[in-house]
């Protein structure tokens, strides 16, 4: 491997494999990073791993079509290093990665992030409690280690991916004890207006409308416009609570809970590298602002995939060429313009189908119970939060001054989004006005033995 | 909570979470293990000392963090399982060594 690129490409899913091949087509030898042992990124992840054909055929045709990118990616020959974290980028930009326990850092000329999405965090009550997990989560045990709940599950949220992991879970002999669907009643007539725009992408949308007639099929306990869910236990869940359309509160002994409200991008190190970002009405997240080719506001800084607005993978691949195209011309090499709009194109008919999906599955703007933890690093509540608010009148950075909300180890990558919730309704302003905590660096933990080791120019191990 | 579909003749090896012996395969992350060994915990948080498992899988909630082969704080899942690791699950604050 080389040491010295121009380009890296932080993040091996869709969007980062995609440029890398790209770029590699065009003659640049990007350097790749991944927090991960393999390349594929979430939704591909373990694409090279060992699998029964029971398990492959219950992943289906979309996860198997990761190994083929992955193969190609291999192929490209791109330099390629898994198991690296990215923990700090200097204006430059000088990089700051650590592997195998050792920190080091580099230069490069442009920076692609490729860091994709996460889940959007559920704040409910008992959420911390063992035996709460999210529905990818679930997903990615099922990926990576053919590993299914023991117990029935039960399912709460609302979204295409707990019907997509129903579908594989019963699939491979699982039990969901009932789907809790917060969805709120009445979606559809709010999605009319997108149905025309949306044409273009039917694919989706009739293999959405299989999705749905297959689990009804199934006879699955699915329980309609779902609200206030909890989980209740001790020190794990042992029961869910949850208010019915009717309007009745139930409770029923729980073992797992898997939670999902859809995913938003991941913005912790374009926040952190002070990029201009929009609030989302639409997909209810704050989104990097790009170019047509993929820049973000720091020049040089390029964005690719579900980090750039959500848009699944295949759109991810289309904004990772268009970001490959514009790095090439920044480097002093213009690709034909052809291509640029081929890419364009194929990015306009991924997306045709996502104003429908935004439009379905809205982000829940219940209020959040006072007793929810929603800081799961410093345990704080929602209630700890409003006090805050109340007695300091302050931002995002105000309060986690206060109360050290999202000063833990995940740096407020699961309690963002409440307290911008949270003090938007308090002070009875916009998302937008509210804004998010500022981001430093490190961006992953480092351990002072890494820091101290560093030098510059540093070898990977 | 979780248990494997996989063939029992594939291949296994060992890892040891706090010194007991448990099974893990090529592929498993040190999170997956410790979801299929009782209690299914990862650690003690420091804050309150409350039981705390995966819960992300993605490397964005920080409550799989564990002690793997003497590294704290490590996040288990993004960590693959290896013959003969050494898992340790915290429980509260972490001592410093002497």
């Amino acid at each position: 491997m080389k040491t010295e690129h121009d380009i890296l490409i932080v993040g091996a899913g869709p969007a980062g494999m995609a440029a890398a091949v790209q770029l590699a087509d065009l003659g640049f030898a990007p350097l790749v990073i991944d927090e991960q042992a393999m390349p594929g990124g979430q939704i591909w992840r373990a694409s090279e791993g060992p699998r029964s054909d029971a398990v492959r055929r219950a992943l289906g045709p979309e996860y198997a079509e990761g190994a083929d990118r992955v193969a190609r990616f291999r192929l490209s020959g791109v330099d390629y290093m898994p198991g690296t974290r990215l923990w700090h980028i200097e204006p430059g930009f000088q990089v700051f990665m650590s592997r195998d326990e050792t920190a080091f850092s580099r230069r490069y000329r442009a920076v692609l992030l490729a860091t994709g999405a996460q889940e959007r965090p559920v704040p409910v009550p008992g959420w911390t409690l063992p035996g709460v997990m999210t529905v990818g989560a679930a997903q990615i045990l099922l990926k990576t280690s053919a590993q299914i709940p023991e117990a029935p599950v039960w399912i709460a949220g609302s979204g295409p991916l707990p019907l997509l992991y129903m579908r594989q879970l019963l699939a491979l002999g699982g039990q969901v004890a009932g789907f809790l669907d917060t969805t709120p009643k009445g979606q559809a007539s709010r999605v009319l207006p997108h149905a025309m725009a949306a044409l273009r992408g039917r694919g989706d949308l009739i293999k959405g409308v299989k999705w749905l007639r297959q689990l009804r099929a199934t006879g699955l306990p699915w329980l309609r416009g779902v609200r206030d869910v909890q989980a209740l236990g001790q020190d794990r869940i042992e029961a869910v609570r949850y208010t019915a359309a009717d309007g009745r509160v139930h409770e029923q002994s729980a073992q797992v809970l898997l939670l999902h409200e859809g995913v938003v991008p991941s913005i912790h190190t374009t926040l952190a590298m002070n990029c201009e970002h929009d609030w989302s009405e639409a997909q209810g997240c704050f989104i990097p602002r790009t170019d047509e080719r993929g820049m973000t506001s720091v020049d040089g800084l390029f964005l690719a995939g579900d980090g750039a607005g959500i848009g699944g993978a295949l759109a991810a691949e289309e904004r990772g060429r268009i970001a490959a195209l514009g790095i090439a011309g920044r480097l002093g090499q213009d690709a034909p313009a052809a291509h640029l709009h081929a890419a364009h194109a194929g990015l306009a008919r991924r997306l045709a189908s996502r104003p429908v999906i935004d439009a379905l599955y809205p982000p829940s703007e219940a209020q959040i119970p006072d007793e929810t933890v929603i800081c799961r690093c410093e345990e704080l509540t929602a209630g700890d939060i409003r006090v805050a608010a109340r007695l300091h009148r302050g931002g995002p950075n105000q309060v986690k001054a206060y109360t050290r909300c999202g000063m833990g180890p995940c740096q407020g990558r699961q309690c963002g989004y409440s307290v911008n919730r949270i003090l938007s309704e308090e002070y009875g302003q916009s998302r937008a006005e509210t804004g998010f905590f500022r981001i430093r660096p490190p961006l992953k933990p480092v351990t002072l033995g890494e820091l101290a080791a560093l030098e510059e120019g540093r070898e990977a191990p | 909570m979780f248990k494997q579909l996989t063939d029992p003749k594939e291949p296994g090896f060992q890892v040891f979470v706090d010194g007991m012996a448990v099974s893990a395969r090529p592929g498993d992350t040190v999170a997956a293990v410790l979801l299929r060994t009782p209690p299914h915990l990862a650690r003690h948080t420091p804050v309150r000392e409350s039981p705390r498992a995966p819960f992300c899988l993605m490397g964005v909630c920080f409550d799989c963090l564990a002690t793997v082969d003497d590294q704290t704080s490590v996040q288990t899942c993004l960590v693959e399982a290896r013959p003969g690791m050494r898992i340790e699950r915290p429980r509260g604050k972490l001592k410093v060594a002497q």
